[in-house]
């Protein structure tokens, strides 16, 4: 079938199984590999993108229903080569060791502070707890959203 | 932007922010599933539903008509090309496909490779195997039994299943001691099968140049090197035709040190189609075939005078190891370095005998952050101290202090024949006791407790034995536990330093540009780091067991001296005076009581390559290399306290505060430190009340998904209170000792412990991980039961 959507500001078409993941187009099909694969079951959140300004688990959505909707990944949140704050305090309070959970860290952390500029610890914790992280211990990355929320 | 600390310190140790974070944070980072080759393939593989069963017959034929399908290779397709077995790094051996049996669920039996990772699993649901289904052997207590399945009927003259003996310390001894004593308290303790899970799977992308009879080959390993090593021999393509990259790794924790089957399928498969196959497991691949951590069933026992003293430890271990002997440890290490299960205390005896054997399960065994065991040894060591306690009615804190070494008592050489290098306990432990305001927090307890409510406080204190190790006796398939170094000083200043060892997170290219930067004083943002490609970079043996500051960071500190020695030679030459009239400021060489008369690293270097006169016999250059053989370990350790809260109505059990205090020798940069040690504190949480690798009675995994198999969020673990005291590694050349799994060795006890004491009320003296709020249930109405 052939597909449509908005990824990362760019229209973009192509042709695809029905059946293909939305996170295996992003990595496969765009080449836009921050986006991770960690669980297939929407437990580990690795895999977090924007659909329509809403995160989603990109492993259990398909490519299609993504179709003539909006999708914002890891590679859109520097602007300009500018760093999102949720980036820079991820780099600041050491909010990540392996790197692999952080693309879906960082998108979830985006959208908290954008409804929410001042999120306290246990709200931040709430916000990301669809999420794993198997190298911090997430009190850093508790800090790193905290950074972004006061910078 | 403001900066919260110094991320351009000019030189050497101290919080730095990290050189590889900006990759990561914009979505650049580098993992094996990131490579994408022209005419790349996809590989997947057919796992054994059954734990046991015979295979009677296999059909691929549908599978090989399926449009975009490649190949399809069984067991008998390999065992043609004598590769259906491999060597383990035990020196078992282990089906790569199942050619006669398959002896757990989920073993490898077949691979597909087809044009995309779709085409490939529509191939599998096509292979049709007939199995004759045996029985299984899932218990380990029943696995010797007279009438238990052979599973390894592979192994000429096999008819059991036992796997190996093992014993240390001195029987007769240890028994004299435990006759004389006033109080022996016995304890059977479980350390159930648990799974690393780290957020990225294993995989490959294997290409093989048939032209050149070049393989390369990326993949998710932490041992790169000793892996090229083994691919050599087991498929006898010569070792410069092999180049192992391993790129980033989404975390490793020991999972990711085996050779695994998936990873030889990649390969063959590459050679079979002639083009590159990537071969990436999905999350139940990892959690159902790769090597897990632990199971261990213990019986634990502890001699010990009335007022306290501690006079000797015994134990028992049954281990199961599954199908094949999977374990990464030390060849002669068949137990890993278990015998360290004294701990931390000064005692006149102790005995340990072991019976492994084989069940069907998974292989594996050492992982999951254990320093090669460790963790099941401080369990065993803490979890019995505080069940003397429970019988002396003694405060735990105070039984501890009662009997830990003293640092008169260093270097010290343990009852089971380790020498632990330098230790300071008992400031570590009353720090800790200090940051957790253990006084005010029993006070608490008491009060609590009037009230009705659950209230727990625990307590472990640990020794590491880290940073494997001495070649004399460590080694991995004969191949030496030493690490290799190479620095070389650009022209203009600029450094490379090349590591045998490779990060998984652990921050490799900010640390290890410390150590060098500490030494030569080039700024650490102008020493490039390179590390996880054997083309790259000198041999050696890998990331785990917390060995990459012990050793590798040693040979970092000494290949820099080495570079620094020359550059003096080559100082003295330029300022025209004796190398014994210069003196070294980190950066610079000046002439002693003439300041003003100095030369910078950078002037050395470029001297070093110009074309002015050199000091006489010296080559131009500026750069070393090393092998870095260590002499012993080093033994980190650590005080931790964790306080919990349990619902009398749910058994939930919170944790509600946790402080740790490490001791890691010198440090290098703390804030990494401190990471370390968050997550090391986190997975202590999973194991001890979420995570357990389960089976049910015919073997099938009860584990499989991140569903079943229960990871701590954000909302299972605090805020994490840290602390930490220096007593430097005398042998290391810099009192490093190593962090990254003092954490999870300490705090699966100091959880325990805390909900243990918090039952205290109810009579229960001791309660199997996981504690999950079904097994607390039963603990507080008497019901306790072991997990497996």
């Amino acid at each position: 079938m052939r597909v449509t959507m908005i990824v990362n500001g760019d229209e973009v078409t192509r042709e695809i199984e029905d059946r293909l993941l939305l996170v295996h187009f992003l990595r496969d099909t765009l080449g836009l590999t921050g986006t991770h694969w960690g669980c297939d079951t929407s437990n580990c959140g690795t895999c977090v993108v924007w659909l329509d300004g809403e995160p989603v688990k990109s492993c259990t959505v398909l490519a299609a229903m993504a179709g003539g909707h909006e999708v914002r990944t890891v590679e859109d949140l520097a602007a300009n080569g500018t760093l999102d704050p949720v980036q820079e305090g991820f780099m600041q309070c050491h909010g990540l060791q392996c790197g692999f959970c952080t693309p879906g860290m960082l998108m979830t952390a985006r959208a908290l502070l954008d409804r929410n500029p001042d999120p306290s610890e246990s709200e931040i914790r709430e916000a990301i707890s669809g999420q794993i992280c198997r190298c911090t211990g997430y009190a850093t990355i508790v800090r790193s959203v905290r950074w972004a929320a006061s910078s | 932007m403001t900066t919260v600390d110094n991320d351009l310190k000019p030189v050497g140790y101290g919080r730095m922010l990290r050189k590889e974070d900006p990759r990561f944070v914009r979505g650049r980072g580098r993992y094996t599933d990131d490579v994408q080759l022209p005419g790349m393939l996809h590989l997947a593989i057919l796992r054994s539903p059954f734990a046991h069963a015979r295979i009677v017959h296999m059909d691929t034929t549908a599978a090989a008509a399926l449009p975009r399908v490649k190949a399809v290779v069984t067991g008998a397709d390999l065992a043609g090309l004598g590769l259906a077995w491999m060597p383990t790094l035990s020196g078992d051996v282990q089906a790569v496909l199942a050619t006669d049996k398959v002896r757990f669920q989920g073993q490898e039996v077949a691979f597909v490779v087809a044009e995309d990772r779709y085409a490939a699993r529509d191939a599998l649901e096509l292979i049709d195997v007939e199995y004759d289904v045996l029985d299984p052997v899932i218990d380990a207590r029943r696995a010797l039994d007279p009438a238990a399945p052979v599973i390894r009927d592979d192994l000429a003259g096999k008819t059991d299943n036992h796997c190996f003996d093992w014993e240390t310390g001195d029987a007769a001894a240890t028994a004299a001691v435990f006759e004389r004593a006033d109080v022996v308290v016995s304890q059977d303790l479980v350390y159930p099968r648990v799974h690393p899970a780290p957020m990225e799977t294993c995989g490959a992308v294997a290409d093989f140049d048939a032209v050149e009879g070049r393989l390369k080959l990326w993949s998710t390993t932490q041992a790169p090197h000793a892996h090229r090593t083994l691919y050599a021999m087991v498929a006898g393509i010569p070792e410069h035709k092999i180049q192992v990259i391993s790129p980033d790794i989404g975390g490793g924790f020991g999972n990711k040190v085996p050779i695994y089957p998936g990873y030889v399928c990649a390969i063959v498969g590459s050679i079979v189609t002639g083009k590159p196959v990537k071969w990436m497991e999905d999350r139940s691949e990892n959690l159902v075939s790769t090597g897990f951590a632990r199971d261990y069933i213990m019986r634990g026992e502890i001699a010990a005078t009335r007022d306290g003293k501690i006079l000797a430890i015994r134990t028992h271990v049954l281990a199961d190891h599954g199908a094949f002997n999977g374990t990464a440890a030390p060849v002669k290490y068949p137990a890993g370095f278990f015998g360290v299960f004294t701990g931390s205390y000064d005692i006149e005896a102790a005995y340990c005998s072991m019976t492994a054997v084989y069940t069907n399960k998974a292989p594996g065994g050492v992982a999951y952050a254990c320093s090669f065991r460790i963790t099941e040894a401080v369990y065993l060591v803490e979890r019995i101290v505080d069940c003397l306690a429970y019988e002396l009615d003694m405060d735990p804190a105070l039984l501890r202090l009662r009997n830990l070494l003293k640092p008169d008592q260093f270097p010290y050489m343990s009852k089971t024949g380790w020498e632990y290098d330098s230790g300071n306990y008992e400031p570590t432990m009353r720090l800790a006791l200090s940051l957790a305001g253990y006084d005010d927090l029993r006070r608490e307890q008491a009060e609590r407790r009037s009230r009705g409510e659950i209230m727990g406080i625990g307590i472990a204190f640990f020794t590491e034995a880290v940073g494997a190790g001495p070649r004399k006796n460590m080694d991995i398939l004969g191949l030496g536990m030493a690490d290799g170094c190479e620095l070389r000083v650009h022209p203009t200043g600029k450094a490379v330093v090349r590591l045998s060892v490779q990060s998984q997170g652990q921050g490799h290219e900010t640390t290890f540009a410390q150590i060098v930067a500490e030494e030569i004083g080039i700024p650490p943002a102008d020493i490039d780091v390179v590390h996880g490609d054997t083309d790259q970079t000198p041999f050696g043996l890998g990331t785990y067991g917390s060995r990459s500051t012990p050793v590798s960071g040693a040979a970092a500190a000494l290949v820099a001296r080495k570079v620094r020695d020359k550059a003096k030679l080559i100082a003295a030459s330029m300022l025209e005076v004796s190398v014994a009239d210069l003196e070294w400021q980190k950066g610079s060489f000046s002439v002693k009581g003439d300041p003003g008369a100095a030369v910078t690293i950078q002037d050395i270097a470029m001297r070093a390559h110009g074309a002015g006169d050199l000091p006489d016999g010296l080559e131009g250059g500026l750069e070393a290399q090393i092998c870095y053989n260590p002499s012993n370990l080093t033994y980190p350790h650590g005080a931790y306290i964790c306080v919990v809260d349990i619902d009398p109505g749910t058994a939930v059990v919170k944790v509600r505060r946790f402080v740790a205090v490490d001791d890691c020798g010198t440090r290098i940069n703390p804030m990494i430190i401190e990471g370390q040690v968050h997550g090391g504190l986190t997975d202590g949480v999973g194991m001890a009340l979420m995570e357990m690798i389960a089976f049910d009675e015919d073997g099938n995994c009860l584990g499989a998904s991140l569903m079943d198999y229960l990871l701590p969020t954000a909302l299972e673990v605090p805020d994490w209170e840290t602390g930490f005291t220096v007593t430097p590694s005398p042998h290391h050349p810099i009192g490093a000792k190593g962090v990254g799994e003092s954490a999870t060795v300490g705090s699966p006890p100091a959880i325990v412990n805390a909900v243990v004491d918090a039952l205290r009320p109810y009579g229960v003296r001791h309660a199997d991980m996981p504690l999950t709020p079904s097994r607390v249930w039963d603990a507080m109405r008497g019901h306790a039961q072991p997990p497996i």
